[in-house]
């Protein structure tokens, strides 16, 4: 590692640092400024206004969007556990039981994930209606005798479209925990007398947890804001707080407001995410002898 | 006795996931708007019928324009960032890093209507520049992650030796790292394009007149008759970028020096 | 009535795709033995001990444990416990814990498992760190907790794959005492794999000596060092000489050999050899010394190339002709004792007729 000051440091840094601040700080400052503003009038530049913590206080408010903010982080929850659980043993197998064919699987299972996300929900879309393929396939072989309406907007068609959004993804973390356990040490449980249940239990599952928790979290965090699915495939009844927020920026305009729910989101992330860096970084510091 | 349970389980879920992908192809040479069973004809007119729309072509078109600048930027930037983290210690180098790779995990909305606020701020009318803009933070980190993989793997003898022999760090970079790791930075610059083709909430955010093509493809939902249409562009852009995938994944295992890890 | 054998294969054999790793082998191992399987990298021996285990299924034969056929058992199911190379230590639980696995996994009474964690450590010496985790060891400490780990189940057979692989030289040596120490006190049968031949002398009853998948020789460490079957087996245990020349007399116990630019060469102790054959002799390089030979000794005569220094003792290279080189080994019993061969001089060279011996190719 080079300390040295050199030009070269400065030069390499610079232009990305500077990117970030501009295109990602100095927006979020601006956000953050905002949702202490009263209203919107006359234009963002002005400055004649004095704080406020009235939009604060009217999310968190009764008829308030709190039960809508908790509702969209059970809804994640929810998401990232269906998800990673149904993805376990699907990297499971790929570290295990593929051998040499494990990348080759790898990659067709990746694949989904880099098709575009809009398509993959307008595919449920088209699954879920109505006139869609599920109702309309069992139309045809007679099975029932009208579409049945629920499958499509409803919180349940939210969750069910996340999760094949994300399923693709969440197996690349486990598996590369999973590929990190030193075969020996599962051998070693075999030899000591554990079957293949007592050893998932008592040494894989532990020994891949930080694989399993990173990919949760990868599902977690970002399903929060989530608000393209409910759009399409929720329904009324399908909402979540990103929703409101999209309101507020779009025909609801009310940016101040819409700020502040985005502030509340996002410092509910901010936290979690230096937890985690904070727990992690501990925990490498004592590995490390 | 679990072996063949999960590799049951694997081909099921596998099944499961390109089922919906199956079935967006059919609907894309299907004859009629909807979806039915029993299905109707074969037809390729909606494939056809699309290079006839302009405004589809004009979006396809943006989304590529906005996806190369983007693609371009990330991978620049995020070529000197990964060299500042991998050779350099400096202060903040932790905050930094945070921050580069901070678009991985914060929900987008927040990322897109943030930005929004920047440009009605300083003046700035939307437009594709704000959409690569604002591409170009969420593909960094992407493009970093390719490049700091490729660049912890390489052998620091190297530059050294480059260093030894009297060259200077700019000399260095540009005569024996850069062309060293082109075909990982390359593969970056394939995947920030991926990921700036493919989204929609930060460009619905940021776009002006001209539309990206999620964007597009998100206005149309509502016109069912040119839903098929769509839907046909969709698959092809779907078969692209699967294909630009795997060609990165090739491109960033090779190049001299590279741990054949991975 | 004799109590079953700890371990026997028969007739296994393992191959990898069209690669044999093992060939088609019988072995013997008794209880209460030390047995070693040595040989170079590549031989089979951790082969042959993983099918033991159980990690690896043979190809074609049967293991037997104690008199029941293990063969299709699997390793969770078999009365004989590891101590791997790399330790295999569970990172995720204590050194308590990683002893105590086997026996929470059988689930044994709390108070039992703490009784007989114990006493395992403090057998091994490791009792006040029973709290650490393996990655706060030391490699010797590490070691002896996996061996504590292994035997705190009360195996019938203990495999042993290299375990003192990482340790510095004065450690090896200690650790090496102590396996044996152990063994004699809890009596249970150790297979034990290594490459060193010093170390496989050390420590045990029985040697196989492998190459290339094959079991060579299998006997105590004496007669393999004396009695040599094969040339590699010579080679492998300890430096030789090798002569070759036709049999000229087999009588009884005596064989005589006619070596080129040696001459007559008396053999004893090996039986009857068959008359006008090549053979190869091997004679140890400790078993050579100068001078005139005592009457029924063999003797050569050659120029000495070269003198090396190596400590506790000196090697002469003595060259008989220029396709024969002997080396004997004498003891380095100070400066006066040094004096009297130097390089360049004519000298005689003698050997007891039974250090002479035949070994197969």
């Amino acid at each position: 590692m080079d300390s040295r000051r050199s030009p070269a440091r400065l030069a390499l840094i610079a232009p990305p640092a500077l990117y970030l601040f501009v295109f990602l700080a100095i927006p979020m400052g601006l956000m953050g400024l905002l949702s202490f503003r009263p209203a919107l009038r006359g234009g963002i530049a002005n400055f004649d206004w004095t704080p406020t913590l009235e939009h604060y206080r009217a999310t968190f408010a009764e008829g308030g969007y709190t039960r809508l903010l908790w509702l969209s982080v059970g809804v994640a929850l929810v998401v990232a556990l269906i998800t990673t659980a149904l993805a376990y043993p699907v990297a499971y197998f790929l570290a295990f039981r593929a051998g040499r064919r494990a990348p080759l699987l790898l990659t067709l299972l990746i694949i989904p994930f880099w098709t575009s996300y809009l398509l993959r929900l307008i595919a449920w879309k088209i699954i879920l209606g109505t006139n869609g393929a599920i109702n309309s396939f069992f139309l045809w072989t007679g099975v029932i005798e009208e579409p049945v309406g629920l499958l499509l907007y409803s919180r349940t068609a939210v969750v069910v479209t996340l999760v094949y959004v994300w399923l693709p993804f969440v197996a690349l973390p486990i598996y590369a925990s999973l590929l990190r356990i030193d075969r020996s040490v599962l051998e070693a449980a075999s030899d000591l007398g554990a079957r293949p249940w007592q050893r998932l239990l008592r040494v894989t599952l532990p020994l891949s947890a930080p694989g399993v928790f990173a990919a949760y979290l990868m599902v977690f965090i970002p399903t929060v804001g989530e608000y393209v699915s409910p759009l399409l495939v929720g329904g009324s009844k399908g909402s979540l707080y990103g929703n409101i927020i999209e309101i507020f920026f779009g025909d609801g305009i009310n940016w101040p407001r819409g700020s502040a729910m985005a502030m509340i989101m996002l410092a509910g992330v901010m936290a979690l995410v230096l937890l985690i860096a904070r727990l992690v970084n501990v925990r490498r510091i004592v590995e490390e002898p | 006795m679990t072996r063949g349970l999960l590799r049951w389980y694997y081909l099921l879920l596998l099944l499961l996931l390109y089922l919906p992908l199956g079935m967006l192809l059919l609907f894309s040479i299907n004859e009629g708007t909807s979806l039915s069973f029993p299905l109707r004809g074969v037809t390729f007119d909606w494939y056809r019928s699309m290079f006839d729309n302009g405004q589809l072509l004009g979006a396809v078109g943006n989304s590529a324009l906005v996806a190369s600048g983007a693609a371009t930027a990330a991978t620049i930037l995020g070529t000197c960032a990964s060299l500042a983290i991998t050779r350099f210690d400096f202060r903040g180098k932790g905050v930094f890093l945070l921050a580069a790779l901070l678009p991985l995990v914060v929900p987008f909305i927040i990322l897109g209507v943030s930005l929004l606020i920047l440009f009605s701020a300083l003046g700035v009318s939307r437009s594709l520049w704000t959409v690569a803009a604002g591409h170009t933070v969420v593909a960094l980190p992407f493009a970093m992650l390719v490049m700091m993989a490729r660049l912890v793997g390489f052998p620091r003898s190297v530059e050294e030796a480059a260093r030894d022999l009297g060259a200077s760090y700019f000399y260095t970079l540009r005569r024996v790292i850069v062309p060293m790791v082109a075909p990982a930075m390359l593969a970056a610059w394939l995947v920030a394009f991926t990921v700036s083709v493919d989204e929609f909430v930060i460009a619905s955010f940021t776009v002006g007149r001209d539309p990206t093509l999620p964007v597009y493809i998100f206005g149309q939902l509502r016109f069912a008759n040119r839903f098929p249409q769509v839907v046909a562009l969709s698959t092809l852009t779907m078969l692209v970028s699967i294909g630009l995938v795997v060609l990165a994944e090739r491109l960033r295992r090779s190049g001299p020096g590279e741990a054949k890890a991975a | 009535m004799r109590a079953p054998p700890a371990v026997e294969l028969i007739n296994v054999e393992k191959r990898f795709g069209d690669t044999v790793a093992v060939h088609p082998t019988d072995l013997v191992i008794e209880q209460g033995e030390f047995f070693s399987l040595l040989g170079p990298s590549g031989c089979g021996k951790t082969t042959t001990l993983r099918m033991i285990a159980g990690f690896e299924q043979p190809t074609t034969g049967r293991i037997l444990m104690t008199g029941q056929d293990v063969t299709g058992l699997p390793t969770h199911r078999r009365e004989s416990n590891m101590v791997f190379q790399n330790y295999a230590l569970f990172p995720h639980l204590s050194v308590f814990e990683n002893v105590a696995f086997g026996l929470r996994v059988r689930r044994f009474d709390k108070k039992i498992i703490e009784g007989r964690v114990e006493a395992t450590l403090a057998a091994v010496r490791l009792l006040g760190l029973a709290k650490r985790k393996p990655s706060q060891l030391s490699g010797g400490q590490q070691q002896r907790v996996a061996l504590a780990r292994a035997l705190t189940l009360n195996p019938s057979v203990l495999l042993l794959d290299e375990p003192l692989g990482a340790l510095d030289q004065k450690l090896r040596k200690e650790m090496q005492l102590e396996l044996k120490r152990l063994q004699r006190e809890v009596g249970i049968t150790f297979i034990y794999v290594t490459h060193d031949q010093e170390e496989a002398l050390t420590m045990s009853d029985r040697i196989a000596v492998m190459n290339g998948g094959r079991m060579l020789q299998v006997d105590d460490g004496a007669t393999l060092y004396d009695r040599p079957s094969t040339r590699f087996v010579a080679d492998f245990i300890g430096t030789s000489n090798f002569l070759t020349g036709r049999v000229t007399e087999s009588a009884g116990d005596t064989t005589v050999i006619e070596v080129p630019f040696v001459g007559a060469v008396t053999a004893t102790g090996l039986g009857p050899v068959a008359v006008g054959g090549d053979v190869t002799l091997m004679i140890r390089p400790e078993r050579l010394r100068f001078g005139a030979p005592a009457p029924g000794d063999n003797s050569a005569r050659g120029r000495v190339e070269d003198v090396v220094f190596v400590g506790n003792d000196i090697l002469y290279l003595v060259a008989v002709d220029q396709t024969i080189t002997l080396t004997v080994r004498g003891r380095n019993l100070g400066a006066e004792a040094r004096t009297g061969i130097s390089r360049g001089e004519d000298h005689q060279v003698s050997w007891p007729s039974d250090a002479t011996t035949v070994v197969g190719a």
